[in-house]
């Protein structure tokens, strides 16, 4: 039985749809559900490593004007049992916020200090949630799509 | 029995602009502002193939307050920025500076959010070196270039100089 199945089985209601993309299964789970299924994951079906942790930002994407703006996508992966799992999480514009997996996997803190930084998602319950790679008095979240692409913010004044 | 005892008990005359201008451009102490993989080209040309002890420039200095020449190497984002400038103006003066690829002359292809297009949008630059990454032999020919143009230099440069003008 794939970690799927027994997700599936175990949250009917939290399952908002499965599907594959490229090979890889993934489950596209409700956000108030993301720390229990997480939890899950972890101590019930070995899921020991978080490897990857990132965001999409679908702002003008062709046919996905009526859905949710944002999706977060975890990538999980079970050393023992050598099977990977996919995590995706609707997250709307007008309430960027989910919860926090660094108290579960610590590789959360720093991903999601990115996601932060970059996206302006928040995250509820991460002890640090600081930007990680743009400097303090940076305005805005440069990877979100309706940030301009040369929006350059310089800290000291250019030369003439 | 060196060379110097050929001429006997003599001397000679010379300008001071030569004499200090033939010491500095064979005394080169470089801080190497080193930020991408423009370092790894940078590397090879102190190592024996190319030997930048040849033209007397082989000897960095990790302290920007002992070093004449500034070469910035690499990719220069807008956080670095401010650590950049205050390096360049810690050093004392004469200083020169190259700037090293393109990435430093001119943001390269990183036209984004995130990345100063020219370090001379910060600071001043004598020699631009093209290349990504410039080859060895590039950046030996821009220190020469720089030696040239050092040689054209008078010591009353820097004479009664403000901070204003200074930049």
């Amino acid at each position: 039985m794939s970690a799927i199945e027994k997700l599936k089985s175990n949250f009917p209601q939290s399952i908002i749809a499965i599907g594959n993309s490229a090979g890889q299964d993934y489950v596209l789970i409700k956000s108030e559900d993301l720390k229990k299924i997480a939890l899950f994951l972890k101590n019930e079906l070995g899921f020991e490593f978080l490897m990857d942790l990132t965001c999409v930002d679908y702002k003008g994407y062709p046919g996905r004007e009526e859905k949710h703006r944002f999706e977060m996508a975890y990538q999980f992966y079970s050393f023992n049992n050598k099977e990977r799992v996919r995590l995706k999480v609707p997250v709307e514009e007008s309430s960027p916020s989910v919860a926090s997996l660094a108290s579960l996997w610590l590789s959360a803190d720093w991903y999601e200090r990115e996601v932060y930084d970059m996206y302006g998602i928040h995250f509820s319950g991460h002890p640090d949630l600081r930007r990680i790679l743009m400097y303090e008095e940076f305005q805005g979240h440069p990877l979100r799509k309706d940030y301009p692409l040369k929006g350059r913010q310089p800290r000291i004044p250019e030369r003439k | 029995m060196g060379l110097e005892t050929a001429f006997g008990n003599s001397f000679f005359t010379s300008r001071i602009d030569s004499a200090i201008n033939w010491a500095r451009k064979y005394s080169f102490f470089q801080y190497p502002f080193v930020t991408a993989c423009c370092g790894m080209e940078f590397m090879s040309v102190f190592a024996s193939s190319y030997d930048i002890a040849r033209f007397g420039a082989e000897f960095p200095r990790f302290s920007p307050r002992q070093a004449d020449v500034l070469f910035v190497v690499g990719t220069v984002n807008e956080k670095l920025a401010p650590v950049l400038r205050r390096v360049y103006e810690q050093m004392a003066e004469p200083k020169w500076v190259v700037s090293f690829g393109v990435c430093a002359t001119s943001g390269g292809f990183y036209d984004n959010y995130a990345t100063v297009q020219g370090i001379d949008k910060i600071i001043p630059v004598d020699i631009y070196i093209p290349g990504c990454p410039p080859r060895p032999q590039a950046i030996l020919d821009a220190l020469t270039k720089l030696q040239e143009k050092v040689d054209k230099e008078t010591v009353l440069k820097y004479k009664n100089r403000g901070e204003n003008e200074r930049n």
